[in-house]
């Protein structure tokens, strides 16, 4: 119980420090980068509730992102359909991609699955790029609305991040409710040890096809946003190093820990603005932080920090005890 | 209770079991000995789901489960401990508990999220019985340790309250003294027939020969994969064909 206060109280300060944040912000750069932390934390959090909590890997969750942009750029540019409604379809359409294709490749392990999901991924970027007449191709989408609510258009990054950043939040604190409940320690279970949940009464098949499916929805979400924000939109956005990107993020940040997809996001996403030179070289960095990460800090960068902050309270409280 | 007809389980080119069949009585303790490798927990994996056997049939009271999956298996009140402590290591111990009572609970992955009144109602129940199962073992101080950081003795006793907390009205226990001191011993044997007077069935594989002897009402030897005798503890203790096959090896 003191536990639940203590993590209401937590995320209670997050989110303030977020919403604050813009206000101690001058210049609209560093929010515009901030945006980008938010939709890409969104997209982290989703691969963590498949990846951090059930355990099971996905090389190809870009492609759900990408879903997400083209389905609502494509609804918005050549019909005539609200873009709310059209982010709502986007991920719908997603989450009944995820459900149809979950349930055969989620019965596979390890390996295997790394290589259905990557597979998959790599469909749908061909998909993005071939069918010209609806994606406009390589030479991507333009023209894609703003999301607007009443008289306020989503068309500036202090719009953008607060409208991004209330849903991201919105998204955070369920996912923290869900990893507390009945089907977040069922899926922790799986994760642990498969067989034993399923002999305690898990259906690990039919949980693992759900989670995948409300992380597709989550990724497609994402996906309309960026849409939005960006207005334009190419298959570049959505291939195997952005797939690869994400699970650096999740990793990086700390499996199963909704705070360390922000941190991994967020590094992430700042990474490249400071390390420019090395620009075509991303994917190398993204690698050697996985390889780095996983063997010197199993439990990522916010297990790490928790491992240090004990460190320093026992310090203080051990000092004060000898003063005392 | 529980039967079996006609098991047989070929791996590759090794039969591990052929045709064994017996049946245990309600809210009996049943002992399965054998040396290692006689197809003890394979024996259980087909009954559990986990294996899909070559030939023969499993019933429940009088249903036929030969082809359930083990989550199905809990549902109907069969479940099961490992060999090889299969523990959810990340989990605290009461949480390990409240894994065991999924299927007394119902809430939903939405429900779950948003934490509607039903599922917070829900989980202070799943809290409170999980803690009652805790006290049953007496693990009640070790509720919020982490599992895998718990001693071997300690992780057997988890893994019984896990499964108890399924309410089964059968539960299989794969070796559950193998690693255990002799006070741990007696505190497990102590343990079972609690768990048989709140009108479970137990069947039991072990190797520790005098805690069988002392719990068992019924024994059944397996060897080399075919059963070699089903009595009574006296009566397998005075089976000459067991003396030979079995305890004429130590
Ligand atoms: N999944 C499997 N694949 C192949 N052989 C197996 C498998 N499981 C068990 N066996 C074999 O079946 C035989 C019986 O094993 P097991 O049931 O574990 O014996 P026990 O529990 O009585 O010691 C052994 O020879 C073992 O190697
Ligand atoms: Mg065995």
């Amino acid at each position: 119980m003191i536990k639940e206060k203590r993590q209401i109280l937590i995320f209670a300060l997050f989110a303030l420090i977020i919403l604050l944040v813009p206000l101690f912000l001058k210049g609209s750069y560093f929010l515009n980068v901030l945006v980008f932390i938010g939709i890409n934390t969104l997209l982290a959090v989703a691969l963590n509730l498949l990846l951090g909590y059930a355990g099971q890997i996905s090389l190809g969750h870009a492609a759900f992102f990408g879903l997400g942009a083209y389905v609502s750029g494509i609804l918005t540019t050549r019909f005539p359909v609200d873009p709310w409604l059209a982010l709502l379809i986007a991920a719908m359409c997603a989450a009944a991609l995820a459900f149809v294709i979950g349930f055969p490749i989620l019965k596979l392990k390890g390996h295997y699955l790394a290589m259905a999901t990557l597979g998959f991924g790599i469909i749908m970027y061909i998909f993005f790029n071939e069918t010209v007449d609806w994606t406009g191709g390589p030479s991507g989408l333009s023209g894609i609305p703003n999301l607007r609510l009443g008289p306020l258009i989503f068309d500036n990054d202090r719009n953008n991040y607060y409208l991004i950043w209330m849903i991201t939040l919105g998204v955070m604190l369920l996912s923290i409710n869900l990893s507390q409940s009945r089907i977040g320690r069922a899926l922790r279970a799986i994760n642990d040890s498969e067989v034993a949940a399923r002999v305690m009464g898990v259906n690990a098949h039919i949980l693992k096809v759900q989670i995948f499916t409300v992380s597709a929805f989550i990724s497609a979400i994402a996906g309309s946003l960026y849409a939005y924000t960006m207005t334009f939109i190419s298959p570049t956005s959505f291939g195997f190093n952005f797939s690869v990107e994400l699970l650096t993020m999740v990793i990086i940040g700390g499996l199963g820990s909704i705070y360390g997809s922000f941190l991994g996001a967020a590094i992430l996403t700042m990474l490249p603005e400071f390390l420019r030179v090395f620009r075509d070289f991303d994917i190398v960095i993204y690698g050697l932080m996985l390889i780095l990460i996983t063997m010197f800090m199993p439990t990522g960068l916010i297990g790490g920090l928790e491992t240090l902050f004990k460190i320093i309270i026992g310090k203080i409280k051990g000092s004060t005890a000898r003063n005392a | 209770m529980l039967r079996v007809e006609g098991i047989t389980q070929i791996f590759g080119g090794l039969t591990a079991l052929e045709n064994v069949s017996f049946s245990v009585a309600p809210r009996s303790i049943t002992g399965i000995i054998g040396p290692n490798g006689a197809g003890k927990t394979t024996l259980f994996n087909i009954v559990t789901g986990l294996y899909t056997q070559t030939h023969g049939k499993v019933y429940l009271g009088e249903k036929n489960i030969s082809f359930f999956e083990p989550e199905v298996l809990a549902r109907l009140g069969l479940v099961r401990t490992f060999q090889n402590v299969e523990l959810f290591g990340q989990m605290s111990v009461l949480e390990n508990v409240m894994v065991g009572l999924h299927t007394k609970s119902k809430s939903g992955i939405f429900s779950c999220a948003l934490k509607l009144p039903g599922q917070i109602k829900e989980e202070k129940m799943v809290r409170e019985k999980a803690r009652n199962w805790l006290e049953f073992t007496g693990l009640t101080d070790l509720a919020d340790v982490a599992a895998c950081n718990l001693p071997f003795g300690k992780g057997r006793l988890l893994e019984i309250s896990r499964a108890m907390a399924v309410e089964p009205q059968i539960i299989l226990m794969d070796e559950p003294a193998a690693g255990l001191n002799s006070r741990e011993t007696a505190v497990l044997a102590e343990l079972i027939r609690k768990i048989q007077d709140l009108g479970m069935t137990i069947v039991l594989v072990e190797h520790d020969m005098e805690l069988v002897m002392d719990v068992c009402e019924s024994i059944i030897v397996l060897n080399l994969g075919k059963k070699l005798a089903h009595g009574t503890p006296r009566e397998i203790q005075e089976n000459p064909a067991v003396i030979a096959a079995y305890l004429g090896e130590d």
